[in-house]
């Protein structure tokens, strides 16, 4: 079954709804548009076992993506392992860890392949033969990688003090790299002209409401890797806010679906301290995000005027989750603990994830006896930066066994 | 032209009346299309239309503001 259903655009603000093009905008009030759907047309159809018959990535939700029937770009993209991290559940003292490890995901490592997938297949769809982004670095990668595959013209706009892997992460590709002087914010603000200007598909600008999408299926393959089951908790990081309140709706679709059950889960939000406007919010009891000016290592969550902010509030607030903040140095000692735990690598984004998950089971904000989902988006090799001088160098010893000898009792070996 | 903008404002700015401060200053039509203030902050969906320059020039004008933050929606020209 291929049929769409998808209804339409609407404004989250005031519910006014558009046809299905490429605008982000309501023209009424300015408020945000979402896709939206028809899921009555799904009852009884969207099986347990119609999705577990198709092939292992992103596209086996595709009813639950607003594209028109086959995805014209990144057939293959998304569905990464749940790790059962049995090793950092112990260091944190919880009884059920998993790591929903995007940081391995195709073909770019990080989660954006799965946004960038449907927002290029629906600009295709679209017409539209040039593609663009406004960027902090995983993002310009996908949509270089994803737009190089497809044969589509790219542009990626991204600050120009980025880490050298992320530049070249999407400069191998073929792609017009422009770096701009100043903040993401900045660049975001550019693009916004450009997009209203060059009639480029800017996955997040004109096509948001179907990029941001994409994210659903991070959570889908959640919990059917949890063997069709909600966590009790999931933690995701915030740089838009976007993802959290996209891993709320795909719980709540599957359990509208009945494809899961409600297992009331909680959704909680990780920033960088260095940049926490929507944490602060949460953490101050209001629904007011305040922009801030950006200074920290997760240079990928460094958004300070976040679109969805507002909304990730909301969901924490309703889903009965929470929000925190940590420092750069313990979004260091984080990725190690990932790192020396679990062998993941995630980028700076994963330690503020872990970090902030660590800092609300010490609070006990976040139970120790219940499961727990960590959303690790992004993979370390692209901020090498963030750790080079947190590790021990190499010793260096001649091709001698002699040597190797003295070394290894300095070790203790035996 | 017109031009959609966000407007944020802080405790400091948000009980003044800037944007009537804007249309004394500037030769534009101001369209107020959604506001929420509350806890010492502000929130405001701005439409300015007028001729290009001045519109521009207004906008640099809201940027200069202390405790006013400006974000563009998109930049849509329908017509100058």
């Amino acid at each position: 079954m291929s049929e769409s259903i998808v209804r339409a655009l609407k404004c989250r603000e005031c519910g006014h709804e558009y046809k299905i093009e490429p605008t982000h905008v309501c023209e009424f009030c300015f408020g945000p548009l979402e896709v939206v759907y028809d899921y009555d047309k799904l009852q009884g159809k969207f099986t347990r076992e119609l999705i577990e018959s198709r092939p292992q990535n992103m596209w086996r939700y595709k009813e639950l993506l607003p594209i028109d029937g086959e995805p014209k770009v990144g057939a293959n993209n998304g569905y990464t392992p749940l790790v059962k991290a049995d090793r950092l559940a112990k260091a944190l003292g919880v009884k059920e860890l998993y790591i929903k490890n995007d940081s391995v995901c195709y073909p770019t490592l990080s989660f954006k392949d799965r946004v960038v997938s449907v927002a290029l297949s629906k600009a295709v769809e679209f017409g539209f033969t040039t593609v663009a982004c406004a960027s902090t670095g995983n993002l310009a990668g996908s949509v270089a990688a994803n737009a190089a595959a497809a044969g589509l013209e790219s542009y990626v706009f991204i600050p120009e003090d980025l880490e050298q892997g992320k530049v070249l992460g999407a400069a191998i590709f073929g792609t017009n790299v422009i770096g701009i002087r100043g903040q993401y914010d900045d660049v975001n603000r550019l693009c916004s002209e450009v997009a209203g200007k060059y009639g480029w598909a800017f996955v997040n600008v004109n096509v948001r409401p179907f990029y941001a999408e994409g994210s659903k299926t991070l959570g889908y393959e959640m919990m059917e890797q949890l063997g069709w089951k909600a966590p009790k908790h999931v933690v995701v990081p915030m740089a838009s806010g976007s993802l959290c309140t996209k891993v709320d709706k795909s719980i709540k679709e599957f359990i509208k679906l009945g494809l899961v059950e409600d297992n009331q889960t909680a959704v909680y939000g990780a920033q960088a301290t260095g940049c926490s406007p929507i944490s602060k919010s949460v953490k101050d009891g209001t629904d007011m995000i305040h922009p801030v000016k950006a200074n920290t290592i997760a240079k990928s969550l460094a958004i300070g005027n976040p679109a969805d902010g507002y909304y990730a509030n909301k969901v924490m607030k309703e889903s009965g989750g929470y929000a925190e903040d940590i420092s750069d140095e313990e979004i260091i000692a984080a990725m190690k603990l990932l790192a020396e735990t679990e062998g993941i690598f995630a980028e700076t984004a994963g330690g503020v994830t872990l970090g902030c998950a660590q800092k609300m089971i010490e609070s006990g904000r976040i139970p120790r006896d219940e499961s727990i989902v960590l959303c690790i988006t992004g993979n370390g090799l692209k901020t090498q930066e963030a750790v080079l001088n947190e590790v021990n160098k190499p010793r260096i010893i001649n091709a001698s066994l002699k040597e190797f000898d003295v070394l290894a009792e300095a070790d203790g070996v035996q | 032209m017109k031009l959609r903008v966000y407007l944020n404002f802080d405790e400091k700015s948000v009980t003044d009346p800037v944007i009537w401060k804007l249309a004394k200053e500037f030769d534009v039509i101001t369209n107020i299309r959604s506001a929420s203030v509350k806890e010492g902050m502000g929130l405001v969906g701005l439409e300015i239309e007028g001729h290009t320059e001045m519109v521009e020039a207004s906008v640099r004008w809201l940027e200069a503001q202390d405790g006013v933050h400006v974000e563009p929606i998109e930049q849509n020209i329908i017509e100058g």
